[in-house]
């Protein structure tokens, strides 16, 4: 790769593919917005990109490099003749132009910042190289967690007969007004949504009362106290936190038939915090070790038994842990799936994903399919924004089910 | 002079704290085995037995209680059927009891006595598909007009009891299940299906949790948020994300085949999860979108903790970026990264929501998971889906007896 390292070559190759991914971007950006055709051309951008490669490197003030190479992307595009082909309003095609011209300059001048034209050293050029894949790895995962997202609530808005015409077309007719959420509006009124998020709740809040008042004896004992087969035991929890579900599901299915379980939501309740009781225990365990033994035995010289220790000194000392426990195990229990499928047959006794699954049909119109995976995401999102950072220490305190 | 050497054996405070820990254990222990190894259990039996979706209820008599006729030609009729078209039910016996306001005229049927105001019938055995009607002809007491009459003999509910050969309980047992599942060439397709799903899905995964925790493992503005939204396909309920996918990319009203066709990458539209081996490929990619995310956490948690100095000490050396991730970050981070290999390995192996939701298993996506649905519920055949999930447990066997054989040291059990 030694050819790399010289600020003309680094510099032109970097500038073609980062003006043919911003070109993308910004196609893919504004089609979505508008719903009108945008779309890069591969051959002029690659061309446009290693000259905009190579001003960037060059030894000039850096105000006036961007404003060359703004210009170099800006005024090809606007006449149609640039990195990017357009069929637009001439408002969003000098919109798309002008943002495609400053985002370029800007990033193309920072990805080449302290790059000689010359030769470079090994660090100069794979700093350069960082740089452009630190940016390229931002633009792609936003692109890819935000699409799909976006699609989700758009559809939710939009008639099914308009995105037929136009599955690009997002915009909404905001002059509607609230008759934009007709469908959120269909789903409590005639599919007994507001019923399914109750039942989803109550189960949810339910199934984590219960994990933890199992999994905190339990992982304690664990964690903290000596007997013998205790290494046996954390082990085959860990063993039956890899049980597939599906396999436990069937003879569940056929045990809840026979004893008249099926179709209840105390079956339900009964059945979700086994599933969760082997990660929480596993989650506990983990964190009951990191406390300091020495102040629970402090307790256990003053006269506290083991429980009262447990229940005086652990516990008040475990708060923030049992909190990230409690949302991880309320994260799975609502966003559970196969046993609820599997389980419920009734409508009036569904859980919010199972009553999801039952707009997937070819009868009930997309956008209520979609607005009802709005409704089942929004309370986990809000739920996760709102305590974020339990949340990612709960998920890295041992959990890595999914 | 005694010789003082340690005890032997467990002390009384030893073995206070082991019970203390076993009845702190026992609440999780009881509900966990009664949920997990009783229902396993299960399937290694279930797993050995013809038995369909349909024999999940057991044969019963059925039976229904009428008074029928008017004026002097009045008469109960017991109509009892059996449930099933191929099973015998025997000892069938009926109990009831009267309302004073019937007297009995005529003769009982065969078997059957009145005794005050019980009645009450041994029937022996009902054939398969049995379905007759008793008929016992009855007066009304004095002053008793028809509706009570009825209401009365209607209301009390007529008892009724036998005896059946559930297929679930009796010992008639049959490798065919088995036979079934390793039949032919359709085992090793999904065997195949399953393999790559799970090697290209856990191996995507941490490659793109690799790449995104190098991206956010350094602080600036907005990087907390950036860190929040790169987890939203993990925390999203997998019902909405996989119904989104699927609207996504519908070959007519989908916005990413609109996308394509006028991009010009492609002419006409491409039917992503319906045509082979494009679906399969699609539910590995959903897979590796879905949980980048945790591989993205847990190697940036470990990263963060990597010390600083190590790094201060290469750049005083002269390595390059590319060095130091190759010399210094990568052979720190192995450790978390075999620990998710086989974790995710496994999970992945025993994934089924999501292929269930995007196709259905259709379109050559039908990995082992997905086949125990298909075969119990679809096939309606529960004992073949017993047996695939018998093949998918010892799978799960060999894949723990890795786990803790390589992995154990690194976490710790």
């Amino acid at each position: 790769m030694s050819f790399l390292r010289f600020g003309y070559v680094t510099g032109p190759t970097i500038g073609a593919l980062w003006l043919f991914i911003l070109a993308t971007t910004v196609s893919i950006t504004m089609s979505f917005a508008t719903g009108d055709p945008f779309r890069p051309s591969l051959v002029i951008s690659l061309v446009l990109g290693a000259v905009v490669g190579a001003v960037a490197a060059m030894e000039m003030s850096k105000k006036i490099r961007i404003a060359i190479i703004a210009a170099v992307a800006f005024l090809p595009t606007l006449v149609g003749f640039g990195p990017m082909v357009m069929e637009s309003t001439a408002f969003s095609q000098g919109f798309a132009a002008l943002a495609l011209a400053l985002v370029l300059g800007w990033s193309m001048v920072a990805i080449m910042k302290e790059v000689p034209i010359g030769p470079l050293t090994r660090h100069e050029m794979e700093e350069a190289w960082i740089r452009f894949l630190t940016g390229f790895g931002y633009i792609f995962f936003t692109a890819i967690v935000l699409i799909p997202f976006y699609v989700m609530v758009m559809t939710s808005l939009k008639s099914q007969s308009a995105l037929l015409q136009n599955p690009l077309d997002f915009s909404l007719e905001l002059d509607k007004g609230w008759a934009l959420f007709r469908s959120y509006h269909e789903l409590f009124r005639d599919f007994n949504f507001g019923t399914y998020m109750w039942t989803s709740f109550f189960v949810s809040v339910l199934t984590v009362i219960i994990t933890l008042a199992f999994s905190i004896p339990g992982a304690y004992a664990v964690a903290r106290l000596r007997f013998r087969g205790q290494k046996a035991f954390s082990r085959s929890v860990l063993l039956i936190y890899m049980v597939p579900m599906i396999v436990l599901a069937l003879p569940i299915y056929i045990a809840f038939s026979i004893t008249g379980l099926r179709n209840t939501v105390i079956g339900i309740v009964l059945i979700y915090p086994v599933t969760t009781i082997p990660v929480a225990l596993y989650m506990l365990q983990g964190y009951f070790r990191g406390l300091p033994a020495e102040v629970e035995e402090a307790g256990l010289m003053d006269g506290l038994n083991r429980l009262q220790v447990i229940w005086k000194i652990t516990l008040p000392l475990a708060l923030p842990a049992l909190a990230s426990v409690s949302l991880y195990v309320f994260m799975i229990a609502w966003n559970e799936f196969l046993l609820a499928f599997m389980l419920l047959d009734d409508p009036s006794k569904f859980t919010l994903t199972r009553g999801v699954a039952m707009l997937n049909s070819s009868e009930i119109p997309r956008e209520h399919l979609m607005a009802g995976a709005v409704i089942a995401t929004v309370p986990v999102m809000v739920l996760f924004l709102g305590l974020e950072k339990f949340m990612t220490k709960g998920l890295t305190a041992g959990s890595v089910k999914g | 002079m005694s010789v003082v050497s340690p005890p032997k054996g467990q002390g009384p405070l030893e073995k206070r704290e082991a019970r203390l820990a076993w009845s702190l254990l026992l609440p999780t222990i009881a509900t966990v085995s009664l949920v997990v190894i009783l229902p396993l259990l299960a399937i290694f039996w279930i797993s050995f037995k013809p038995i369909g979706l349909a024999d999940l209820r057991p044969p019963a008599p059925v039976l229904r209680e009428s008074l029928r006729g008017s004026g002097d030609e009045m008469r109960i009729e017991y109509r009892l059927r059996n449930s099933s078209q191929d099973t015998e039910i025997s000892e069938v016996t009926i109990r009831d009891t009267w309302p004073e306001s019937l007297i009995l005229t005529g003769d009982l049927p065969a078997g059957c006595a009145l005794e005050g105001s019980v009645f009450s019938c041994d029937l022996g055995t009902l054939e398969p598909g049995y379905n007759e009607r008793l008929r016992v002809p009855v007066m009304l007491a004095d002053g008793v007009d028809e509706d009570t009459a009825e209401e009365a003999a209607e209301g009390t509910e007529p008892e009724v009891r036998g005896e059946a050969d559930s297929i679930l309980t009796n010992s008639e047992f049959t490798l065919e299940n088995f036979s079934r599942v390793f039949d032919g060439d359709e085992f090793w397709t999904v065997m195949g299906v399953t393999i790559f799903y799970t090697v290209f899905g856990t191996v995507g995964a941490l490659l793109f949790g690799l790449f995104a925790a190098m991206l956010l493992n350094k602080s600036f503005r907005g990087q907390g948020i950036l860190r929040g939204l790169y987890l939203f396909p993990y925390v999203a309920p997998v019902i909405a994300v996989a119904f989104t996918w699927v609207n996504l990319f519908d070959p007519f009203s989908g916005s990413a085949n609109a996308l394509l066709v006028q991009m010009g990458v492609t002419i006409e539209a491409i039917n992503f999860f319906g045509q082979r081996p494009l679906a399969l490929i699609m539910v590995t990619v959903f897979e590796i979108w879905r949980y980048f995310p945790l591989s993205f956490l847990f190697i940036l948690a470990r990263m963060q903790s990597i010390d600083t100095d190590m790094y201060e000490a290469a750049d005083m050396d002269g390595a390059s970026p590319f060095q130091k991730f190759w010399y210094l970050s990568l052979p720190m981070l192995l450790g978390i990264l075999s620990v998710l290999f086989l974790l995710r390995f496994i999970w992945t192996f025993n994934k089924f929501d999501d292929i269930f939701l995007l196709t259905g298993g259709n379109a050559g996506t039908r990995t082992l998971t997905v086949n125990v649905y298909e075969q119990a519920f679809a096939v309606s055949n529960i004992g073949a889906g017993a047996a695939v999930a018998v093949v998918i447990f010892a799978c799960l066997l060999a894949f723990s007896f890795f786990f803790f054989r390589f992995i154990s040291r690194e976490e710790g059990l």
